[in-house]
């Protein structure tokens, strides 16, 4: 009878733990394999003669446009970190002083991070589009026609173009996060320092900022996680050109799967990737531990 | 009393510019939506001319041609089908898990659990590669079932972590009560668990269904039959092939964001919570 039970209680779990297994799991410890073969997808796979020890990884180093969609990655994700979240934070606080149609903003701001990656690249690229774009009509219209450019196909402006649209779609979701940090602090704090003569900003300075900090750490944590390992909207707007200037890992890691088929090398790809996020958010974790003490 | 006319002048002002910024800032969330709607209603001879807002005579004959013609109408209805099998999967799925781990007692409960758990903190880019051999290996690259089965397991581990949270909260007292009016644990999942779950089985079936709603690269990798793919992948197929065909273009992204929009305005206030409470958890 006991025995049965328990046997009976693993069936609750058993249809996760099989699907987990199978699609988690699986290609987990599948990933890490690979990354150690050069095998073309295609040919049955056979471990003892695909297997290369450490050379994709020694060719990764090597692979300058590997590199360079990690930097650009990097931009990307230095432009969603400082405008992104500064501007999430300014109307945060703007909506944290219990403004009239607060609600109507907020349900607004957080329209973009719903919307799909694909249509929000698909829009922007008709806007930005070089002979029919309403940004270039707009530009000519003003008489700032010396900017008009083909925005997505210059080399020069087409990584920032895909980083401005990212924080266009990403700020809606650091400003709901923030708010809510900012609506848990409780109220008497600022009335209190009110009364002792404080500043709006000397608020800002000594209340606000030390009680947000965790909250600061959680949305740059989950900011650069984010960013980093953007590509549908890069798909959709640029593909990665021109040439590779709008390239990021995945998109990378994409391509050599599909367009070179080298399924090892991708998956050498993947896990140095994953190295570089969890050594990134390791080191941020222990950073805004020291700056607590500090 | 100079002193507070003078207070309140400096609020007014003060809230006035944050209005206008708070104004600009929105209309630069919602003018490139309406700038879509306004190409999707232009046509083929008007649309690379043509730059007002609200068309003079809108076409809106283009919804149909993209329903029929761009074959939106076959996307649109796979992508449904995709988004309630799928939630309606994890739903059953994920509570019944997230029950046995806060009600039941069996060997290896935590372990498993904290397998789930660290599922979501783990960073694991490229994934789609090893899943996709998978995928091949088992004969479920484009079929239907095979996607379905990957985006139940995409969502799987946020849900049965939010509903654990909830069932743990849930009195024992009212489990107890039911288990001597000879309910089974399957009873008692059913008849009472599920029901007071509600609020949390509201945020897993709201995020699931937008995430299946948008999800596009497991959707490129694994199907290759047009008459199986779900919009966003119908999108990037149809922008490739008629490439300036930009008012039905528009017209069918204009069919992918409806629903969304109109879902998100419903339950905006469980979007919201949900956000705030997704990211506490995780």
């Amino acid at each position: 009878m006991r025995t049965k039970t328990v046997l009976q209680n693993y069936l609750f779990v058993l249809p996760a733990v099989l699907i987990f297994s199978v699609f988690y799991i699986y290609p987990f410890y599948k990933v890490f394999t690979l990354s150690l073969c050069q095998w073309d997808g295609i040919a049955q796979f056979d471990f003892a003669k695909s297997f290369i020890g450490f050379r994709n990884f020694i060719e990764l180093f090597q692979d300058k446009i590997w590199w360079g969609a990690m930097l650009q990655a990097g931009y990307i994700t230095l432009i969603a970190l400082t405008f992104q979240n500064a501007l999430a934070l300014m109307l945060a606080l703007a909506c944290d002083r219990d403004i009239k149609g607060g609600n109507i903003y907020r349900v607004i701001f957080y329209l973009p991070p719903v919307l799909s990656e694909v249509v929000v690249g698909l829009v922007w690229k008709w806007i930005y589009d070089g002979n029919y774009g309403l940004l270039n009509h707009w530009l000519t219209s003003i008489g700032l026609s010396n900017l008009v450019t083909d925005w997505l196909s210059n080399p020069n402006t087409a990584l920032t173009c895909v980083a401005v649209i990212h924080c266009w779609k990403g700020f809606g979701w650091g400003f709901i996060i923030l708010l809510a940090g900012l609506q848990t602090i409780p109220r008497q704090l600022y009335e209190a320092a009110k009364v002792d003569g404080a500043s709006s900003w000397q608020m800002f300075k000594s209340v606000t900022i030390p009680l947000m900090v965790p909250v600061f750490i959680l949305v740059s944590i989950l900011t650069v996680l984010g960013t980093m390992q953007v590509f549908v909207l890069i798909l959709s707007m640029t593909d990665g050109g021109p040439g590779y200037h709008t390239e990021v890992p995945v998109t990378r890691i994409l391509a050599s799967m599909v367009n070179s088929s080298r399924f090892g090398y991708a998956c050498s790809q993947g896990v140095m990737f994953g190295a570089v996020l969890l050594a990134v958010s390791f080191v941020q974790i222990k950073l805004s531990k020291y700056m607590k003490q500090a | 009393m100079k002193e507070r006319a003078k207070y309140k002048i400096e609020r007014f002002l003060k809230d006035s510019v944050i209005h206008i910024l708070l104004i600009i800032v929105s209309i630069g969330c919602l003018f490139p939506l309406l700038w879509m709607v306004s190409s999707s209603l232009k046509t083929q001879q008007t649309i690379f001319s043509d730059m007002s807002i609200f068309p003079k005579n809108p076409m809106w004959g283009n919804f149909y041609l993209a329903w029929t013609k761009g074959g939106f109408g076959m996307y649109f209805l796979n992508s449904m089908f995709y988004t309630v099998t799928v939630v309606f999967g994890i739903v059953i799925i994920a509570s019944l898990a997230a029950f046995a781990f806060s009600r039941l007692k069996f060997p290896g409960k935590n372990i498993l659990f904290y397998m789930f758990l660290a599922a979501m903190m783990i960073p694991l880019p490229g994934s789609f590669v090893p899943l996709y051999v998978l995928m091949t290996k088992l004969h479920l690259v484009n079929t239907r079932i095979g996607y379905i089965l990957c985006m139940i397991n995409v969502g799987l581990s946020f849900s049965i972590y939010l509903l654990k949270i909830f069932f743990d909260k849930m009195p024992v007292e009212l489990e107890d009560a039911a288990r001597i009016d000879g309910c089974s644990r399957l009873g008692i999942w059913w008849n009472m668990a599920l029901p007071l779950a509600k609020p949390a089985i509201a945020v897993i079936v709201i995020f699931n269904s937008l995430n299946v709603w948008n999800e596009y690269i497991l959707a490129t990798l694994i199907f290759s039959s047009k008459n199986l793919m779900p919009l966003q992948r119908g999108l990037m197929i149809f922008q490739g092939i008629h490439i300036t065909e930009y008012s039905l273009l528009m017209a069918g992204m204009t069919i992918t964001t409806l629903p969304i929009i109109l879902v998100y305005l419903i339950m905006q206030r469980h979007i919201i919570k949900g956000i705030t409470t997704g990211v506490i958890v995780g």
